[in-house]
């Protein structure tokens, strides 16, 4: 049962690490344009992706 | 009449500051809906020299630019918006809906702090809930999840119930009692119990209760928000853009976009065709013909010359027009109606919503029923702790979970529907009050018709001759004309006199369209709606124009009848032109050359005698009676302002919206009232048990849950709605 005074405490401070996450999604304004930046991840010119994923889908795409 | 955009104006005086030496330029673009729009409009204003960089909001169709320095140039950037083919306009810098946007950031951080709570706090919960079933859990296990339930949220239901205690505080304080009233005590005095049973080692503490009741309602709060933000974000931010800018010369003929506030009695202003004029003003240089159809309702377009004085918002339809202002805007003929309005809209606001109607029955009969179980419980021998928990647990169960997330549950679904219909809803009273209509007032220009001149019995051969001058003006008429022909042929050496005509060479031979005596017809009649062409020397063609009926406008009055609703037709046009669509549309109560205080006091007075009506109206004059009415509804054609004096706005061709509309709002008004009713079912059998003392924490768990996604489930039902 001791174990359990370890995993309590344990538990609630990772779903506070969660809350601390969502709290800062919250104030950088990630939920301001769901719209927005639901389309933006189609824009090629934007693409936030590592550039050696960006090299092999270059590669990839026959056109 | 090619427009010169050479001397693009001085947009300056809306540019922000920013602190890093920077400065800020915030414009609504209209139309900007999809992804590819995005990229243009973002592509296109970053490479301007200066900028930054630029960001489109799609949600509320906001661009934000942002210049390198303070000497940017915001009129290059709205040219290239133009000639990207979007209408854009600068954003008042004083009227920024940021404090809005704070709330909703706020409700969504509410939200996430009650998830977590509720999550958390569950998790000790459930053993305690498993000792009810005579599991093992000594009592000091059981006393430490207590704590720990309670710590955890305790603090998160202050946190997240703080929308609840803030309206809960403002209603009160007004003598009222709205829904979040009984939560606000609810939440409150169940936490302040369940910690005085902890400390007393009792068996049953709700803190999982009451965080996860407030979660519960939170989605209803925030779906509710996030109704009215989208609303706002395609029409709402109009009221932003009526402040925008009108053209003024200065002495020495630079060209200025000022705020309309800025402008002064005395300014020289410069109106384009396809402008509107700013101030009330009297023409200074140029001939140009007015359209006073949004101010009057007039379908004619009324010719002006110099000297000639001139209302703010008649828009401009063929010839630049240099003038000097006679009033400043607050003092322009627009702003008494903007007055009007503002007193429509007071009215409007004392509507009570469905939700806080039920409330109205519902916190009397719940806490006499919580008072009464405390007293009874106590007067028969249940010792004072004992009948006050059961108190609680009255308070607890009944709690209006459904009921809080009932209505905007249904109202967002009915939305949703409308809004892949092509309406617009802005606020969910707006859909409680069209369900109650009994009444529908039609404007005439613009809403029954389509408010643009067709040609009427038009000849294809005659036509085809007049086409290619046609093509070269920008005239109404001239362009309705041009509508008519598949041909791409144009005149040369064409030149266009403002208000009288346009002249050139078809094919070598010398050719003119316009009026009558432009023409050279002698002993006409000069009537606006019709045009006049001829070779030289050769006969002359008439073409007569009428504003044509909306395809579909005499199915929806029909469709409307059938619905139980009676129809009118208000209009500031002339008799003639009324009776000719009423007798076409078949609508016997009609009226005709009604001012915009006319409109207004009709629509009021019909309140009075019972009927509660719904006013479906585009024009400027026609702003005061949406304000006023039970419920309105404007075309996405309509002026800006009547669009914010409306509850829904429709887009597309047909009028048939408005019967769509009706019909989800009834579907909607009935989901709600099935809600309500399945909740004061549910509160008829929870309440007695609790009463009784047969309900403990985990029966409040599952029956709070458990009702609320029945009444979500029902909501759901509406995507059926209307079709």
């Amino acid at each position: 049962m001791t174990i359990f005074f370890l995993l309590a405490p344990f538990s609630v401070l990772l779903a506070l690490l969660g809350l601390a996450g969502f709290w800062w999604t919250v104030r950088s304004g990630q939920y301001d344009d769901p719209a927005g930046d639901a389309a933006r991840i189609l824009m090629d010119d934007v693409d936030d992706a590592p550039a050696l994923i960006q090299v092999r889908a270059g590669k990839a795409d026959p056109g | 009449m090619a427009l010169t955009y050479d001397a693009a104006p001085d947009y300056s005086a809306f540019l922000k500051p920013a602190k890093d030496g920077g400065a800020t330029f915030d414009l609504l673009v209209k139309g900007a809906r999809c992804a590819a729009c995005m990229a243009k409009i973002e592509g296109g204003i970053a490479g301007l020299p200066g900028v930054r960089s630029a960001r489109l909001n799609l949600t509320s169709g906001k661009l934000s630019v942002d210049f390198e320095g303070r000497s940017g140039d915001p009129g290059r950037v709205m040219s290239t918006l133009e000639k990207l083919g979007y209408d854009s306009a600068p954003y008042d810098p004083g009227q920024a809906a940021a404090a809005q946007d704070r709330e909703g950031r706020r409700l969504t951080m509410a939200l996430g702090v009650a998830a977590f709570g509720a999550g958390n706090a569950m998790m000790f919960s459930v053993p305690i809930w498993a000792g009810l079933f005579g599991q093992e859990l000594g009592p000091a296990a059981l006393i430490m999840m207590q704590w720990a339930s309670g710590l955890i949220a305790t603090p998160c239901a202050l946190y997240a119930g703080m929308p609840f205690f803030q309206s809960a505080w403002r209603s009160l304080r007004v003598g009222r009692a709205n829904m979040d009233v009984p939560i606000s005590i609810g939440v409150i005095l169940t936490l302040a119990i369940s910690f005085a049973e902890t400390l007393l080692h009792g068996r049953d503490t709700y803190f999982d209760a009451a965080i996860s009741l407030l979660f519960l309602l939170l989605i209803g709060r925030w779906l509710d928000h996030k109704l009215r933000s989208r609303a706002r974000g395609a029409a709402a931010d109009l009221l932003a853009m009526q402040a925008p800018a009108a053209t003024v010369l200065s002495a020495d003929g630079a060209q200025h976009r000022r705020p309309l506030a800025d402008i002064v009695v005395g300014d020289l202003i410069l109106v384009r065709p396809g402008e509107r004029l700013p101030v009330d003003a009297r023409v200074e240089a140029g001939a140009s013909e007015l359209d006073n159809a949004l101010l009057t309702g007039e379908s004619r377009p009324v010719p002006v010359g110099v000297g000639e004085l001139c209302r703010a918002g008649a828009l401009n339809l063929s010839g630049m027009l240099t003038l000097r202002a006679q009033a400043r805007s607050d003092d322009s003929a627009v702003a008494a109606i903007a007055r009007l309005v503002e007193a429509g809209a007071q009215s409007k606001s004392r509507y009570v919503r469905l939700a806080d109607r039920a409330a109205a029955i519902y916190v009397p009969v719940v806490h006499t029923a919580a008072a009464l179980t405390f007293v009874l419980g106590w007067g028969l021998g249940l010792g004072p702790r004992e009948a006050l928990l059961r108190a609680v647990a009255v308070l607890i169960i009944t709690c209006p979970c459904a009921l809080g997330l009932a209505v905007p549950a249904v109202q967002v679904a009915a939305s949703a529907r409308l809004f892949r219909k092509q309406v617009l809803v802005k606020s969910g009273a707006a859909l409680e009050r069209l369900a109650e209509v009994t009444h529908v007032v039609f404007d005439k220009t613009g809403v029954l018709t389509l408010g643009r001149p067709t040609l009427i019995d038009p000849i294809p051969e005659a036509v085809a001759l007049a086409a290619p001058l046609a093509r070269a003006s920008s005239h109404p008429l001239a362009r309705a004309l041009a509508a008519q022909d598949g041909g791409t042929a144009l005149a040369e050496e064409v030149v266009e006199t403002a208000g009288q005509g346009v002249e050139g060479l078809i094919h070598g031979l010398r050719a003119r369209l316009g009026r009558a005596a432009f023409v050279g017809v002698e002993g006409a009649t000069g009537s606006e709606t019709e045009l006049w062409f001829a070779f030289e020397g050769d006969t002359k063609i008439r073409f007569q124009f009428a504003d044509s009926l909306r395809p579909d406008a005499r199915e929806t009055i029909e469709a409307l009848r059938a619905r139980g609703l009676s129809v009118e037709i208000l209009s500031g046009d002339l008799p003639g032109a009324v009776r000719s669509v009423a007798e076409a549309l078949d609508v016997r109560q009609w009226r005709a050359g009604m001012t915009p205080g006319d409109k207004a006091a009709w629509v009021k007075s019909l309140a009075t005698v019972g009927h509660r009506s719904l006013m479906v109206g585009d024009g400027l004059n026609d702003t005061a009676a949406l304000a006023t009415a039970h419920a309105a509804m404007a075309p996405g054609t309509a002026l800006d302002a009547s669009q914010n004096a409306a509850d829904l706005v429709f887009s597309g061709e047909g009028l048939s919206a408005v019967v769509t509309a009706i019909d989800v709002a009834r579907a909607a008004r009935r989901r709600a009232l099935e809600n309500f009713g399945f909740s004061a079912l549910y509160n008829l059998i929870a309440a007695p048990a609790a009463m009784l003392g047969l309900i403990n924490p985990f029966v409040a768990a599952l029956a709070m849950s458990g009702s609320s996604l029945v009444v979500t489930l029902n909501a759901l039902r509406m995507h059926r709605a209307g079709r």
